[in-house]
């Protein structure tokens, strides 16, 4: 199948012909706006669009859910996100969502329901998940993947309490997994949440993405598995700094799958 | 009669001054926001069984587990032979239980001395630890000279205590074949049963009823010492911990308290509808936290909790970066402020809680560039092994950094101003949905 075909529709287009989709792909402001995000944003919709879900997004009716904000302290422009998101969502009766960011997900399935906003949120790996255990996506290893070490996130990990779902994908792939001497419930963050990503480092004597990327190539592995758009581009500063970007990849879950599936 | 009168003062003196010391830590904790934690009592037991009891969290480290349990335990099943002591000080009687219970007195107390021996083995491990050893969780810059004495102190408590038990019970032994008249058998105890006869066997009986005198007192003393020292040192723990596991925060880890006063301020600027009508004052109302009356009495209770062991600085990826944040050193950093507040208070007592004004605040404690460095990761909040929190207090004093002194890093500002004016974190001038057409033209 050729990828023209595929075309990602959106909330109010669905809405004119009358039509509601299975689930609402929440994109994100990395996933809509970085370039390496965007695209674990195609990959991921690639991979729905083959499973045959319905989706849709918002496009330009979404907005950052305002989780960098509330953790810098800056409740009001939190508010202002939260409650724009949480009308449009509302208004178009939306009931299930998935991202392929744990910082999204985090805020709309913790935070957005004191605000007014119920809904059913997935994290992008624990919807690939549930996709292969209905049949609706079907692996295919292809060829050797190699050695594989996975970064946890901590907002999908520590915070959420998600260790399984991204490990039963990974080794799904039959690969060789290494993990790193830190990792589930005391996986090392890549050091960009509470709205690190968007200042300077404090003084200190390194940073924190240098420290991760130095555990995740004692592994061995040439293959650093992600769930964050974050975390991704942490991670590949740090292989940058070492030198590594040749030899080895991050990739974010959904992309590794899409390379794997019948 | 005379030892009874002196037994009876000391200990109406050290129970009275130890509950003065527990009730104003009390209310130095409720001189915070009183905010009500209730719900989820099953989860709550359930969690102070398996936490604060059973140390789950600690055996995350085996080796200080193992030994922590062995002080832990020693100190609680000794507290039965507390019933005993407490017995025998008030009414002059002499191991007052051993002959009622028989077999299973010998049982308890060779338990004790058993777990005595233990934890006096473990007790010289962990001064050989904090002393000696490089660990840098006891090497951090909050780990000034009190808390590095604290530590010692009851270590040295420790094996006070711990001589005394042996000294009573091991001079028991050998006195009651010398005068079974008033030291009745009590059964071959584990330990004394054999270094009684050791160490003591040559004394006469006269220097025995001396060394059997000297331990119970010192176990006494140490036990109403520990008791009056617990309120001003980390190991209040031993008492905190309980309270403080039972009230952790059961709901998600990754939601920061809502803000109603600020949603309905945006709803209302929205035009949306706001719940529960409440208009601002004419005041410009003060968000977050400057000061401990601005946090939550769990956030005292926190600090008070806190054992100092660094667990959740060793595993904070600012602090192991270099970066001057150290969430242990911010919940001492509370508890010293609170203090400090509770002592103006008794010297001033014109300056109120509503009203309290010293010209000081938490940020004279803790520094913006330590709030600054936090990455929100939860690390510290999985390690502490009594479910301190030290991130709700650093989310609470950045909101008042933002919030009411409109101040912050300076990279924050144009994250800020792109999402108030383009809805996203980076001003880009492209469409939001415009990833879209890139795939479908790949
Ligand atoms: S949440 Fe903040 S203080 Fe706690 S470990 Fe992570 S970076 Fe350190
Ligand atoms: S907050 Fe918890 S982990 Fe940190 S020093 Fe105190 S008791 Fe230890």
């Amino acid at each position: 199948m050729a990828e023209n075909e595929m075309h990602i529709p959106t909330m109010a287009e669905m809405q004119a012909q009358d039509k509601a989709p299975e689930v609402l792909f929440w994109v994100g402001c990395a996933g809509s706006f970085d370039a390496r995000a965007q695209r674990v944003s195609r990959a991921f919709a690639e991979l729905l669009w083959r499973a045959g879900v319905s989706f849709a997004i918002l496009g330009n009716e979404e907005g950052c859910t305002g989780d960098p904000a509330r953790r810098a302290g800056n409740e009001f422009v939190f508010q202002m996100m939260a409650l724009q998101n949480i009308e449009t969502l509302n208004m178009y009766n939306v009931k299930t969502i998935v991202t392929a960011c744990p910082h999204c997900y985090n805020t709309l399935k913790n935070e957005y329901p004191d605000l007014g906003g119920m809904y059913e949120v997935y994290h992008h790996t624990q919807y690939l998940d549930q996709l292969i255990e209905s049949g609706r996506l079907k692996i295919q290893s292809s060829g050797q993947p190699g050695k594989i070490t996975y970064h946890d996130s901590c907002y999908l990990g520590r915070v959420n309490g998600e260790y399984e779902a991204p490990r039963k994908l990974i080794s799904s792939l039959r690969a060789d997994v290494r993990e790193m001497e830190r990792s589930r419930s005391n996986g090392l963050c890549c050091g960009a949440g509470g709205a690190q990503m968007f200042k300077e480092d404090e003084p200190g004597d390194k940073r924190v993405n240098t420290e991760r990327i130095e555990e995740a190539l004692e592994t061995g592995a040439g293959t650093i598995a992600a769930n964050c758009p974050f975390c991704i581009t942490m991670l590949e500063d740090g292989l940058k700094e070492k030198d590594r970007q040749e030899d080895v990849m991050v990739l974010d879950i959904s992309e590794m799958i899409l390379n794997n599936i019948k | 009669m005379i030892q009874q009168v002196i037994f009876a003062v000391v200990t109406i003196i050290a129970i009275y001054w130890a509950f003065r010391q527990f009730s104003q830590i009390r209310r130095n904790i409720f001189l915070a926001q009183k905010k009500e934690i209730s719900g989820h009592q099953g989860e709550r037991w359930k969690r102070v069984l398996l936490i604060a009891f059973g140390q789950k969290k600690m055996f995350r480290r085996w080796i200080s587990a193992i030994m922590h349990l062995f002080i832990y335990l020693a100190f609680l099943i000794t507290q039965i032979e507390l019933i005993e002591i407490l017995v025998d000080g008030f009414s002059g009687t002499h191991r007052f239980f051993a002959s009622s219970l028989g077999g299973f007195y010998t049982f308890v107390i060779s338990l004790i001395e058993l777990l005595s021996v233990g934890a006096f083995i473990a007790t010289f491990v962990f001064l050989a630890r904090r002393n000696l050893l490089k660990i840098p969780r006891f090497r951090k810059q909050e780990m000034t000279w009190w808390p590095k004495l604290d530590a010692n102190l009851i270590l040295i408590g420790e094996i006070a205590l711990i001589i005394g038990i042996f000294c009573m019970n091991g001079a028991d032994t050998v006195l009651q074949e010398l005068r079974p008249d008033v030291y009745h058998e009590t059964g071959t105890f584990a330990v004394s049963g054999f270094f009684g006869p050791a160490v003591f066997g040559s004394m006469s009986a006269d220097w025995l009823v001396g060394v059997e005198r000297f331990g119970w007192w010192l176990h006494v003393l140490v036990v109403y010492a520990f008791l009056n020292y617990l309120p001003s040192s980390k190991h209040l723990h031993i008492l905190l911990a309980f309270p403080n596991v039972y009230y952790s925060r059961v709901e998600s880890r990754g939601k920061m308290e809502n803000m109603p006063e600020i949603m309905n301020e945006v709803k209302s600027m929205m035009g949306l509808a706001t719940e529960g009508e409440q208009e601002m004052g004419e005041e410009i109302p003060e968000f977050g936290a400057k000061d401990i009356f601005d946090l939550s009495w769990k956030n005292l209770l926190d600090a008070y909790t806190c054992t100092e062991c660094g667990r959740c600085t060793d595993v904070c990826p600012a602090n192991m970066t270099g970066k001057k944040l150290s969430p242990r050193k911010i919940v001492m950093d509370i508890r010293d402020r609170v203090e400090e507040v509770a002592r103006t208070m008794k010297s001033e007592p014109e300056m109120k809680p509503e009203a309290y004004d010293d010209g000081k605040s938490l940020f004279d404690y803790i520094s913006k560039e330590e709030i600054h460095a936090c990455t929100t990761c939860n690390a510290c909040v999985e390690a502490c092994p009594v479910l301190i929190d030290p991130l709700d207090p650093i989310l609470k004093l950045r909101r008042y950094e933002i919030l009411t002194l409109s101040q912050g890093p300076a990279d924050w500002m144009p994250m800020f101003n792109s999402l108030e004016n383009s809805g996203s974190v980076w001003q880009v001038p492209d469409e939001r949905g415009s990833w879209t057409k890139t795939v479908e033209q790949n």
